[in-house]
Protein backbone atom coordinates (compact mmCIF):
# COMPACT_ATOMS: atom_id res chain seq x y z
CA UNK A 1 0.00 0.00 0.00
CA UNK A 2 1.29 3.73 -0.55
CA UNK A 3 2.05 5.10 2.37
CA UNK A 4 -0.26 7.70 3.83
CA UNK A 5 0.32 9.63 6.80
CA UNK A 6 0.01 13.52 8.08
CA UNK A 7 -2.28 16.84 6.42
CA UNK A 8 -0.49 18.48 4.10
CA UNK A 9 -1.16 22.82 4.12
CA UNK A 10 -4.15 22.88 1.96
CA UNK A 11 -5.10 25.86 4.31
CA UNK A 12 -8.19 27.64 3.07
CA UNK A 13 -7.74 27.59 -0.82
CA UNK A 14 -10.90 26.53 -1.78
CA UNK A 15 -12.98 23.13 -2.04
CA UNK A 16 -10.65 20.27 -1.67
CA UNK A 17 -11.60 16.45 -1.94
CA UNK A 18 -11.45 14.85 1.46
CA UNK A 19 -10.49 16.75 4.21
CA UNK A 20 -6.50 15.27 2.83
CA UNK A 21 -4.53 18.26 1.45
CA UNK A 22 -1.56 17.77 -0.07
CA UNK A 23 0.59 14.34 1.10
CA UNK A 24 3.90 14.68 0.48
CA UNK A 25 5.26 12.01 3.06
CA UNK A 26 7.85 9.32 2.03
CA UNK A 27 6.80 6.06 3.70
CA UNK A 28 8.46 3.05 3.33
CA UNK A 29 8.91 1.93 -0.43
CA UNK A 30 6.66 -0.29 -1.95
CA UNK A 31 8.25 -2.59 -3.44
CA UNK A 32 6.59 -4.03 -6.97
CA UNK A 33 8.44 -7.10 -9.00
CA UNK A 34 9.95 -5.68 -12.01
CA UNK A 35 9.53 -2.29 -10.65
CA UNK A 36 12.81 -1.02 -8.72
CA UNK A 37 12.20 0.65 -5.82
CA UNK A 38 14.13 4.78 -5.82
CA UNK A 39 15.15 5.54 -2.69
CA UNK A 40 13.75 8.71 -1.85
CA UNK A 41 17.16 10.57 -1.71
CA UNK A 42 17.26 10.22 -5.52
CA UNK A 43 13.62 12.45 -5.48
CA UNK A 44 13.93 15.76 -6.47
CA UNK A 45 12.90 17.51 -3.36
CA UNK A 46 9.18 18.10 -3.70
CA UNK A 47 9.36 21.80 -2.20
CA UNK A 48 11.29 22.36 -5.41
CA UNK A 49 9.38 21.42 -7.87
CA UNK A 50 6.29 22.88 -6.23
CA UNK A 51 7.35 25.99 -6.34
CA UNK A 52 6.00 27.23 -9.36
CA UNK A 53 2.42 25.54 -8.78
CA UNK A 54 2.27 28.01 -5.79
CA UNK A 55 3.07 30.88 -7.60
CA UNK A 56 0.46 30.08 -9.94
CA UNK A 57 -1.76 29.05 -6.65
CA UNK A 58 -0.86 32.99 -6.11
CA UNK A 59 -2.26 33.87 -9.78
CA UNK A 60 -5.32 31.83 -9.75
CA UNK A 61 -6.18 30.88 -6.47
CA UNK A 62 -8.19 33.39 -5.59
CA UNK A 63 -10.56 33.05 -8.65
CA UNK A 64 -10.89 29.79 -8.25
CA UNK A 65 -11.82 29.68 -4.49
CA UNK A 66 -14.48 31.52 -5.25
CA UNK A 67 -16.36 28.78 -7.55
CA UNK A 68 -16.85 26.81 -4.71
CA UNK A 69 -18.13 23.27 -5.94
CA UNK A 70 -17.11 23.72 -9.27
CA UNK A 71 -13.98 21.97 -10.00
CA UNK A 72 -11.19 23.50 -11.64
CA UNK A 73 -8.03 23.60 -12.57
CA UNK A 74 -5.39 24.54 -9.79
CA UNK A 75 -8.29 22.57 -7.50
CA UNK A 76 -6.32 20.81 -4.90
CA UNK A 77 -6.84 16.79 -4.99
CA UNK A 78 -5.23 14.93 -2.43
CA UNK A 79 -3.30 11.52 -3.09
CA UNK A 80 -0.68 9.76 -1.76
CA UNK A 81 2.72 9.35 -3.19
CA UNK A 82 3.12 5.86 -4.61
CA UNK A 83 7.47 5.35 -4.32
CA UNK A 84 7.56 2.64 -6.96
CA UNK A 85 6.48 5.09 -9.54
CA UNK A 86 8.92 8.11 -8.30
CA UNK A 87 11.53 8.62 -10.88
CA UNK A 88 14.90 10.33 -10.42
CA UNK A 89 14.41 12.37 -14.16
CA UNK A 90 13.67 15.91 -13.62
CA UNK A 91 9.80 16.86 -13.60
CA UNK A 92 8.81 19.49 -16.56
CA UNK A 93 7.55 22.33 -14.91
CA UNK A 94 3.56 22.81 -14.24
CA UNK A 95 3.97 25.78 -16.57
CA UNK A 96 5.01 24.15 -19.66
CA UNK A 97 3.23 20.50 -18.74
CA UNK A 98 0.08 23.32 -18.95
CA UNK A 99 1.06 25.49 -21.72
CA UNK A 100 2.07 23.10 -24.15
CA UNK A 101 -0.05 20.58 -25.39
CA UNK A 102 -1.53 18.40 -28.01
CA UNK A 103 -5.40 18.52 -28.06
CA UNK A 104 -6.85 19.01 -31.11
CA UNK A 105 -10.47 19.08 -29.78
CA UNK A 106 -9.31 22.91 -28.62
CA UNK A 107 -6.91 23.61 -31.13
CA UNK A 108 -4.50 22.78 -33.19
CA UNK A 109 -1.59 25.09 -32.03
CA UNK A 110 0.76 23.87 -28.72
CA UNK A 111 -0.35 27.26 -27.07
CA UNK A 112 -4.25 27.23 -28.10
CA UNK A 113 -5.74 24.21 -25.79
CA UNK A 114 -4.56 26.33 -22.92
CA UNK A 115 -6.17 29.59 -23.80
CA UNK A 116 -9.55 27.63 -25.24
CA UNK A 117 -9.65 25.26 -22.47
CA UNK A 118 -12.21 27.41 -20.21
CA UNK A 119 -15.05 26.47 -22.61
CA UNK A 120 -14.70 23.12 -21.40
CA UNK A 121 -17.51 22.37 -18.46
CA UNK A 122 -16.93 19.64 -16.33
CA UNK A 123 -19.50 19.04 -14.32
CA UNK A 124 -21.57 17.58 -14.43
CA UNK A 125 -19.75 14.40 -15.65
CA UNK A 126 -20.45 11.24 -16.01
CA UNK A 127 -18.34 8.04 -17.96
CA UNK A 128 -20.28 5.33 -19.41
CA UNK A 129 -18.82 2.11 -18.93
CA UNK A 130 -20.33 -0.83 -21.37
CA UNK A 131 -19.60 -3.38 -23.75
CA UNK A 132 -18.70 -7.10 -23.33
CA UNK A 133 -19.26 -6.85 -19.77
CA UNK A 134 -21.49 -8.47 -16.86
CA UNK A 135 -22.51 -4.83 -15.14
CA UNK A 136 -22.20 -1.97 -17.61
CA UNK A 137 -22.67 0.96 -15.46
CA UNK A 138 -22.57 4.72 -15.50
CA UNK A 139 -20.04 6.82 -13.48
CA UNK A 140 -20.14 10.07 -12.29
CA UNK A 141 -17.41 11.69 -11.49
CA UNK A 142 -17.74 12.49 -7.98
CA UNK A 143 -17.59 8.01 -7.65
CA UNK A 144 -14.77 7.72 -10.18
CA UNK A 145 -12.61 9.94 -7.68
CA UNK A 146 -13.70 8.24 -4.64
CA UNK A 147 -13.35 4.40 -6.47
CA UNK A 148 -9.58 3.64 -5.06
CA UNK A 149 -6.88 5.35 -3.28
CA UNK A 150 -5.45 8.29 -5.70
CA UNK A 151 -1.59 8.01 -6.21
CA UNK A 152 0.84 9.72 -7.62
CA UNK A 153 3.34 8.83 -10.08
CA UNK A 154 5.77 10.48 -11.66
CA UNK A 155 5.80 9.16 -15.52
CA UNK A 156 7.68 10.18 -18.67
CA UNK A 157 5.39 11.43 -21.65
CA UNK A 158 6.94 10.77 -25.28
CA UNK A 159 5.09 12.52 -27.98
CA UNK A 160 5.00 11.23 -31.14
CA UNK A 161 6.57 14.64 -32.56
CA UNK A 162 9.99 13.00 -30.57
CA UNK A 163 9.12 15.74 -27.29
CA UNK A 164 9.13 14.58 -24.14
CA UNK A 165 7.61 15.87 -20.60
CA UNK A 166 7.85 14.13 -16.77
CA UNK A 167 4.75 14.46 -15.01
CA UNK A 168 2.94 13.47 -11.54
CA UNK A 169 -0.23 12.67 -12.24
CA UNK A 170 -2.79 11.72 -9.84
CA UNK A 171 -4.73 8.37 -10.29
CA UNK A 172 -5.14 4.62 -9.90
CA UNK A 173 -4.60 2.29 -12.14
CA UNK A 174 -7.46 1.47 -14.83
CA UNK A 175 -8.05 -1.72 -13.60
CA UNK A 176 -9.44 -0.96 -10.81
CA UNK A 177 -12.58 0.91 -12.67
CA UNK A 178 -12.59 -2.10 -14.90
CA UNK A 179 -12.99 -4.63 -12.29
CA UNK A 180 -16.36 -2.94 -10.88
CA UNK A 181 -17.78 -3.43 -14.35
CA UNK A 182 -17.14 -7.18 -14.41
CA UNK A 183 -15.36 -7.89 -18.57
CA UNK A 184 -16.58 -11.41 -19.94
CA UNK A 185 -13.99 -13.34 -21.23
CA UNK A 186 -14.76 -11.87 -24.90
CA UNK A 187 -13.88 -8.70 -23.84
CA UNK A 188 -10.57 -8.65 -25.57
CA UNK A 189 -10.08 -4.80 -26.39
CA UNK A 190 -10.91 -1.77 -24.30
CA UNK A 191 -12.27 1.55 -26.39
CA UNK A 192 -12.05 5.00 -24.75
CA UNK A 193 -14.50 7.49 -26.30
CA UNK A 194 -13.57 11.45 -25.29
CA UNK A 195 -16.17 13.91 -25.29
CA UNK A 196 -17.88 15.17 -28.49
CA UNK A 197 -19.65 18.69 -28.05
CA UNK A 198 -18.04 21.49 -30.82
CA UNK A 199 -19.57 24.55 -28.29
CA UNK A 200 -17.13 23.30 -25.46
CA UNK A 201 -14.72 22.07 -27.53
CA UNK A 202 -14.25 24.15 -30.51
CA UNK A 203 -11.57 22.54 -32.69
CA UNK A 204 -14.38 19.66 -33.39
CA UNK A 205 -15.65 22.14 -35.60
CA UNK A 206 -13.03 21.58 -37.94
CA UNK A 207 -12.60 17.93 -39.45
CA UNK A 208 -9.09 17.65 -38.48
CA UNK A 209 -9.83 14.17 -37.34
CA UNK A 210 -12.68 12.38 -36.73
CA UNK A 211 -14.83 13.39 -33.24
CA UNK A 212 -15.41 12.14 -31.06
CA UNK A 213 -11.47 11.13 -30.56
CA UNK A 214 -11.17 7.42 -30.05
CA UNK A 215 -8.38 5.46 -29.04
CA UNK A 216 -7.89 1.93 -27.59
CA UNK A 217 -6.17 -0.74 -25.29
CA UNK A 218 -5.44 -4.13 -25.89
CA UNK A 219 -7.40 -5.59 -22.43
CA UNK A 220 -3.84 -7.05 -21.20
CA UNK A 221 -2.46 -3.35 -21.92
CA UNK A 222 -5.51 -1.81 -20.22
CA UNK A 223 -5.57 -4.02 -17.12
CA UNK A 224 -1.19 -3.96 -16.86
CA UNK A 225 -0.68 -1.61 -13.49
CA UNK A 226 1.11 0.93 -15.32
CA UNK A 227 -2.14 2.29 -16.97
CA UNK A 228 -3.60 4.94 -14.86
CA UNK A 229 -6.81 6.34 -15.08
CA UNK A 230 -6.18 9.72 -14.15
CA UNK A 231 -7.27 12.57 -12.42
CA UNK A 232 -4.73 15.32 -11.51
CA UNK A 233 -1.47 16.71 -12.57
CA UNK A 234 1.27 18.44 -9.78
CA UNK A 235 -1.12 17.99 -6.37
CA UNK A 236 -4.34 19.67 -8.39
CA UNK A 237 -7.52 18.38 -10.49
CA UNK A 238 -6.20 18.52 -14.12
CA UNK A 239 -6.08 21.75 -16.18
CA UNK A 240 -9.08 21.33 -18.79
CA UNK A 241 -6.14 21.47 -21.42
CA UNK A 242 -4.61 18.02 -20.08
CA UNK A 243 -7.82 15.98 -20.55
CA UNK A 244 -10.17 17.03 -17.18
CA UNK A 245 -11.78 15.72 -15.73
CA UNK A 246 -10.63 12.08 -16.56
CA UNK A 247 -8.01 10.77 -19.14
CA UNK A 248 -6.13 7.58 -19.00
CA UNK A 249 -2.11 7.71 -18.97
CA UNK A 250 -0.54 5.43 -20.53
CA UNK A 251 3.10 5.60 -20.17
CA UNK A 252 5.28 2.98 -22.63
CA UNK A 253 2.99 4.27 -25.40
CA UNK A 254 3.35 7.62 -27.62
CA UNK A 255 1.10 9.78 -26.14
CA UNK A 256 -1.65 10.64 -28.56
CA UNK A 257 -2.97 6.83 -26.96
CA UNK A 258 -3.57 8.55 -23.37
CA UNK A 259 -7.39 9.73 -24.66
CA UNK A 260 -8.57 12.79 -22.63
CA UNK A 261 -11.69 14.36 -21.45
CA UNK A 262 -13.25 10.68 -21.80
CA UNK A 263 -17.03 9.85 -21.75
CA UNK A 264 -17.05 6.23 -22.36
CA UNK A 265 -15.40 3.21 -22.12
CA UNK A 266 -16.32 0.60 -24.29
CA UNK A 267 -14.94 -3.22 -23.65
CA UNK A 268 -15.00 -5.41 -27.24
CA UNK A 269 -14.48 -8.45 -28.98
CA UNK A 270 -12.77 -6.98 -31.22
CA UNK A 271 -10.11 -4.46 -32.32
CA UNK A 272 -11.65 -0.72 -32.18
CA UNK A 273 -10.34 1.54 -34.73
CA UNK A 274 -9.05 5.10 -33.51
CA UNK A 275 -9.07 8.64 -35.01
CA UNK A 276 -5.13 8.43 -35.75
CA UNK A 277 -5.32 5.16 -37.54
CA UNK A 278 -8.15 6.74 -39.43
CA UNK A 279 -6.17 10.18 -39.99
CA UNK A 280 -2.95 8.16 -40.73
CA UNK A 281 -2.94 4.58 -41.29
CA UNK A 282 0.42 4.14 -42.14
CA UNK A 283 1.69 6.57 -39.45
CA UNK A 284 -0.24 5.61 -36.71
CA UNK A 285 -1.21 1.78 -35.52
CA UNK A 286 -2.95 0.54 -32.89
CA UNK A 287 -0.12 -0.15 -30.62
CA UNK A 288 2.30 2.95 -30.83
CA UNK A 289 4.56 1.77 -28.50
CA UNK A 290 7.58 4.21 -28.02
CA UNK A 291 10.01 2.54 -30.22
CA UNK A 292 13.59 3.80 -30.96
CA UNK A 293 13.91 1.10 -33.83
CA UNK A 294 10.73 2.29 -35.78
CA UNK A 295 10.35 5.74 -37.28
CA UNK A 296 7.59 7.53 -38.36
CA UNK A 297 7.45 7.34 -41.69
CA UNK A 298 8.20 11.05 -41.97
CA UNK A 299 10.78 11.49 -38.99
CA UNK A 300 12.86 9.63 -37.15
CA UNK A 301 11.89 8.42 -32.99
CA UNK A 302 15.80 7.67 -32.13
CA UNK A 303 15.56 10.78 -29.86
CA UNK A 304 13.69 12.99 -28.47
CA UNK A 305 13.81 16.25 -26.81
CA UNK A 306 13.12 16.19 -23.19
CA UNK A 307 11.26 19.80 -22.89
CA UNK A 308 13.90 22.27 -21.10
CA UNK A 309 17.17 20.24 -22.42
CA UNK A 310 19.00 21.75 -24.75
CA UNK A 311 20.78 18.19 -26.44
CA UNK A 312 18.19 15.82 -27.25
CA UNK A 313 18.76 12.05 -25.68
CA UNK A 314 18.25 8.56 -26.63
CA UNK A 315 14.65 7.22 -27.17
CA UNK A 316 14.13 4.28 -24.69
CA UNK A 317 12.31 0.75 -25.83
CA UNK A 318 8.75 1.33 -24.87
CA UNK A 319 9.86 4.82 -23.01
CA UNK A 320 11.92 3.62 -20.48
CA UNK A 321 8.91 0.82 -18.87
CA UNK A 322 10.30 -2.34 -21.15
CA UNK A 323 11.11 -4.35 -18.03
CA UNK A 324 7.33 -4.03 -17.08
CA UNK A 325 5.90 -4.00 -20.34
CA UNK A 326 7.67 -5.56 -23.14
CA UNK A 327 6.49 -9.12 -22.09
CA UNK A 328 3.43 -7.95 -23.26
CA UNK A 329 4.14 -8.48 -26.87
CA UNK A 330 6.54 -11.23 -26.37
CA UNK A 331 7.11 -12.71 -30.14
CA UNK A 332 5.20 -10.19 -31.77
CA UNK A 333 6.86 -8.17 -34.94
CA UNK A 334 6.95 -4.80 -33.37
CA UNK A 335 7.44 -3.41 -36.83
CA UNK A 336 4.56 -4.63 -38.40
CA UNK A 337 2.67 -4.02 -35.15
CA UNK A 338 3.66 -0.29 -34.62
CA UNK B 1 14.66 51.91 -45.86
CA UNK B 2 11.35 51.88 -44.33
CA UNK B 3 10.47 47.93 -46.05
CA UNK B 4 14.06 47.28 -44.60
CA UNK B 5 13.45 47.88 -41.22
CA UNK B 6 9.76 46.25 -41.61
CA UNK B 7 11.18 43.10 -42.81
CA UNK B 8 13.54 42.89 -39.74
CA UNK B 9 11.06 43.10 -37.53
CA UNK B 10 10.15 39.45 -37.19
CA UNK B 11 13.60 39.02 -35.96
CA UNK B 12 13.64 41.54 -33.50
CA UNK B 13 9.97 40.18 -32.02
CA UNK B 14 12.11 36.89 -31.71
CA UNK B 15 14.95 37.68 -30.25
CA UNK B 16 12.58 40.21 -27.76
CA UNK B 17 10.44 36.84 -26.80
CA UNK B 18 13.79 35.06 -26.54
CA UNK B 19 15.40 37.63 -24.35
CA UNK B 20 12.10 37.46 -22.01
CA UNK B 21 12.04 34.01 -21.98
CA UNK B 22 8.96 34.32 -23.73
CA UNK B 23 8.93 31.35 -26.46
CA UNK B 24 6.86 28.60 -24.56
CA UNK B 25 7.92 25.13 -23.65
CA UNK B 26 9.83 23.92 -26.69
CA UNK B 27 12.30 27.60 -27.85
CA UNK B 28 14.41 25.36 -30.00
CA UNK B 29 10.91 24.32 -32.23
CA UNK B 30 9.20 27.84 -31.69
CA UNK B 31 12.66 28.97 -33.59
CA UNK B 32 12.35 26.48 -36.21
CA UNK B 33 8.87 27.23 -37.21
CA UNK B 34 9.06 31.21 -36.49
CA UNK B 35 11.96 31.19 -39.02
CA UNK B 36 10.96 29.03 -41.60
CA UNK B 37 7.53 30.86 -41.68
CA UNK B 38 8.89 34.41 -42.58
CA UNK B 39 10.98 32.44 -44.87
CA UNK B 40 8.38 31.09 -47.32
CA UNK B 41 6.35 34.74 -46.48
CA UNK B 42 9.30 36.71 -47.70
CA UNK B 43 9.17 34.40 -50.95
CA UNK B 44 6.02 34.97 -51.53
CA UNK B 45 6.05 38.97 -51.32
CA UNK B 46 9.01 38.98 -53.38
CA UNK B 47 7.27 36.79 -56.12
CA UNK B 48 3.72 39.32 -55.13
CA UNK B 49 5.91 42.21 -56.50
CA UNK B 50 5.83 41.66 -60.43
CA UNK B 51 1.86 41.46 -59.88
CA UNK B 52 1.20 44.11 -58.14
CA UNK B 53 3.30 46.33 -60.09
CA UNK B 54 1.27 45.61 -62.99
CA UNK B 55 -1.82 45.89 -61.21
CA UNK B 56 -0.90 48.92 -59.68
CA UNK B 57 1.38 50.24 -62.66
CA UNK B 58 3.50 51.70 -59.82
CA UNK B 59 7.37 50.85 -61.14
CA UNK B 60 8.89 52.26 -58.17
CA UNK B 61 8.04 49.36 -56.66
CA UNK B 62 10.51 46.71 -58.34
CA UNK B 63 13.37 47.97 -56.61
CA UNK B 64 12.42 45.79 -53.53
CA UNK B 65 12.22 43.11 -54.94
CA UNK B 66 15.71 42.83 -54.71
CA UNK B 67 15.72 43.24 -50.93
CA UNK B 68 12.68 41.03 -50.32
CA UNK B 69 14.46 38.40 -51.88
CA UNK B 70 17.67 38.83 -49.90
CA UNK B 71 15.60 38.87 -47.02
CA UNK B 72 13.81 35.57 -47.73
CA UNK B 73 17.45 34.07 -47.87
CA UNK B 74 18.53 35.81 -44.85
CA UNK B 75 15.64 33.99 -42.62
CA UNK B 76 16.04 31.04 -44.32
CA UNK B 77 20.16 31.12 -43.26
CA UNK B 78 18.38 31.90 -39.86
CA UNK B 79 16.16 28.26 -40.46
CA UNK B 80 19.36 26.56 -41.37
CA UNK B 81 21.40 28.29 -38.90
CA UNK B 82 18.32 26.87 -36.29
CA UNK B 83 18.46 23.59 -37.45
CA UNK B 84 22.02 22.61 -37.50
CA UNK B 85 23.34 24.16 -34.23
CA UNK B 86 19.93 24.52 -31.77
CA UNK B 87 18.12 21.46 -32.95
CA UNK B 88 20.80 18.91 -34.36
CA UNK B 89 24.17 20.66 -32.25
CA UNK B 90 26.16 19.91 -35.28
CA UNK B 91 25.03 15.64 -35.25
CA UNK B 92 26.27 15.05 -38.52
CA UNK B 93 24.89 11.85 -39.23
CA UNK B 94 21.65 12.71 -37.72
CA UNK B 95 21.63 15.75 -40.63
CA UNK B 96 22.99 13.72 -43.74
CA UNK B 97 20.42 10.41 -42.48
CA UNK B 98 17.57 13.65 -42.22
CA UNK B 99 18.02 14.91 -45.60
CA UNK B 100 18.48 11.65 -47.06
CA UNK B 101 15.44 9.95 -45.68
CA UNK B 102 13.16 12.37 -44.66
CA UNK B 103 11.11 14.14 -47.94
CA UNK B 104 10.46 17.31 -46.19
CA UNK B 105 14.21 17.60 -45.17
CA UNK B 106 15.69 16.59 -48.44
CA UNK B 107 12.99 19.40 -50.25
CA UNK B 108 14.05 22.41 -47.63
CA UNK B 109 17.03 21.59 -48.05
CA UNK B 110 17.20 21.48 -51.31
CA UNK B 111 14.99 24.78 -51.76
CA UNK B 112 17.91 26.04 -49.47
CA UNK B 113 21.00 25.24 -51.51
CA UNK B 114 19.00 26.97 -54.73
CA UNK B 115 18.35 30.07 -52.65
CA UNK B 116 22.27 30.38 -52.29
CA UNK B 117 22.80 31.09 -56.50
CA UNK B 118 20.25 33.44 -56.64
CA UNK B 119 21.86 35.19 -53.61
CA UNK B 120 25.21 35.36 -54.42
CA UNK B 121 24.26 36.88 -58.21
CA UNK B 122 21.73 39.12 -56.87
CA UNK B 123 24.43 42.46 -57.54
CA UNK B 124 24.07 44.65 -60.36
CA UNK B 125 27.51 43.87 -60.86
CA UNK B 126 26.84 39.67 -61.58
CA UNK B 127 23.49 41.15 -63.08
CA UNK B 128 26.11 42.45 -65.66
CA UNK B 129 28.20 39.54 -65.93
CA UNK B 130 25.82 36.75 -66.52
CA UNK B 131 23.61 39.44 -68.86
CA UNK B 132 20.57 39.98 -68.55
CA UNK B 133 19.23 36.84 -70.02
CA UNK B 134 20.87 34.53 -68.54
CA UNK B 135 20.26 36.29 -65.10
CA UNK B 136 16.59 35.88 -65.46
CA UNK B 137 16.88 32.02 -66.52
CA UNK B 138 18.39 31.73 -63.31
CA UNK B 139 16.46 33.65 -61.26
CA UNK B 140 13.42 31.73 -62.53
CA UNK B 141 14.74 28.89 -60.10
CA UNK B 142 12.64 31.09 -57.42
CA UNK B 143 9.45 29.46 -58.57
CA UNK B 144 10.64 25.87 -57.79
CA UNK B 145 12.12 26.95 -54.40
CA UNK B 146 9.05 28.90 -53.53
CA UNK B 147 7.11 25.31 -54.11
CA UNK B 148 10.01 23.33 -52.64
CA UNK B 149 9.11 25.37 -49.64
CA UNK B 150 5.65 24.67 -49.52
CA UNK B 151 6.17 21.25 -49.87
CA UNK B 152 8.65 21.02 -47.08
CA UNK B 153 5.82 22.81 -44.86
CA UNK B 154 2.95 20.23 -46.21
CA UNK B 155 4.94 17.36 -45.72
CA UNK B 156 5.96 18.16 -41.67
CA UNK B 157 2.97 18.63 -40.05
CA UNK B 158 1.21 16.21 -38.43
CA UNK B 159 -2.45 16.78 -39.45
CA UNK B 160 -3.86 20.04 -40.03
CA UNK B 161 -2.71 21.73 -43.35
CA UNK B 162 -4.32 24.57 -43.20
CA UNK B 163 -1.54 26.90 -43.08
CA UNK B 164 0.45 25.31 -45.79
CA UNK B 165 -2.46 25.24 -47.97
CA UNK B 166 -2.65 29.26 -47.42
CA UNK B 167 0.87 29.28 -48.53
CA UNK B 168 -0.01 27.05 -51.25
CA UNK B 169 -2.89 29.18 -52.46
CA UNK B 170 -1.28 32.25 -52.46
CA UNK B 171 1.64 30.87 -54.78
CA UNK B 172 -1.06 29.66 -57.21
CA UNK B 173 -2.68 33.14 -57.39
CA UNK B 174 0.35 34.64 -57.37
CA UNK B 175 1.77 32.33 -60.47
CA UNK B 176 -1.61 32.61 -62.59
CA UNK B 177 -1.57 36.37 -61.88
CA UNK B 178 2.00 36.19 -63.64
CA UNK B 179 0.74 34.12 -66.51
CA UNK B 180 -2.50 36.06 -67.06
CA UNK B 181 -0.27 39.00 -67.53
CA UNK B 182 1.99 37.24 -69.79
CA UNK B 183 -0.45 35.67 -71.56
CA UNK B 184 -2.19 39.34 -72.13
CA UNK B 185 1.16 40.81 -72.97
CA UNK B 186 1.79 38.33 -75.90
CA UNK B 187 -1.25 39.09 -77.59
CA UNK B 188 -1.00 42.68 -77.21
CA UNK B 189 2.60 42.58 -78.79
CA UNK B 190 0.70 40.60 -81.32
CA UNK B 191 -1.94 42.96 -82.27
CA UNK B 192 0.64 45.44 -82.61
CA UNK B 193 2.75 43.43 -84.76
CA UNK B 194 -0.41 42.64 -86.72
CA UNK B 195 -1.45 46.39 -87.28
Amino acid sequence: MPATSGLGASGTAGPVYGRVGLNFSRGVPMKLPGIPAIPASEITPRELFYQRRHFMQLALGGSAALLAGAAVGGEKLASSLSEAYGLTDKLTPLEDVSQYNNFYEFDTSKEGPAKMAGRLKTRPWTVSVEGEVRKPKQFAIEDLLKLAPMQERIYRLRCVEAWSMVIPWLGYPLAELLKQVEPTSDARFVEFVSLHDPEQLPGQRRAVLEWPYREGLRIDEAMHPLALLTFGLYGEVLPNQNGAPIRIVVPWKYGFKSAKSIVKIRLLKQQPMTSWMQAGPSEYGFYANVNPEVDHPRWSQAKERRLGEFLKRPTLPFNGYAEQVAGLYAGMDLTKNF
Amino acid sequence: MLAFLAALLPLALLLTAAWQDNLGANPIEKITHNTGYWTLTFLLISLGVTPLRQLSGASWLVRLRRMLGLFAFFYACLHFLTYLVLDQFFDWSAIAKDILKRPYITVGFAAFVLLIPLAVTSTNAMQRRLGGKNWKRLHRLVYLIAGAGVVHFAWLVKKDLSRPLLFAGILVLLLALRWFYRVKAARLSRSYSAV
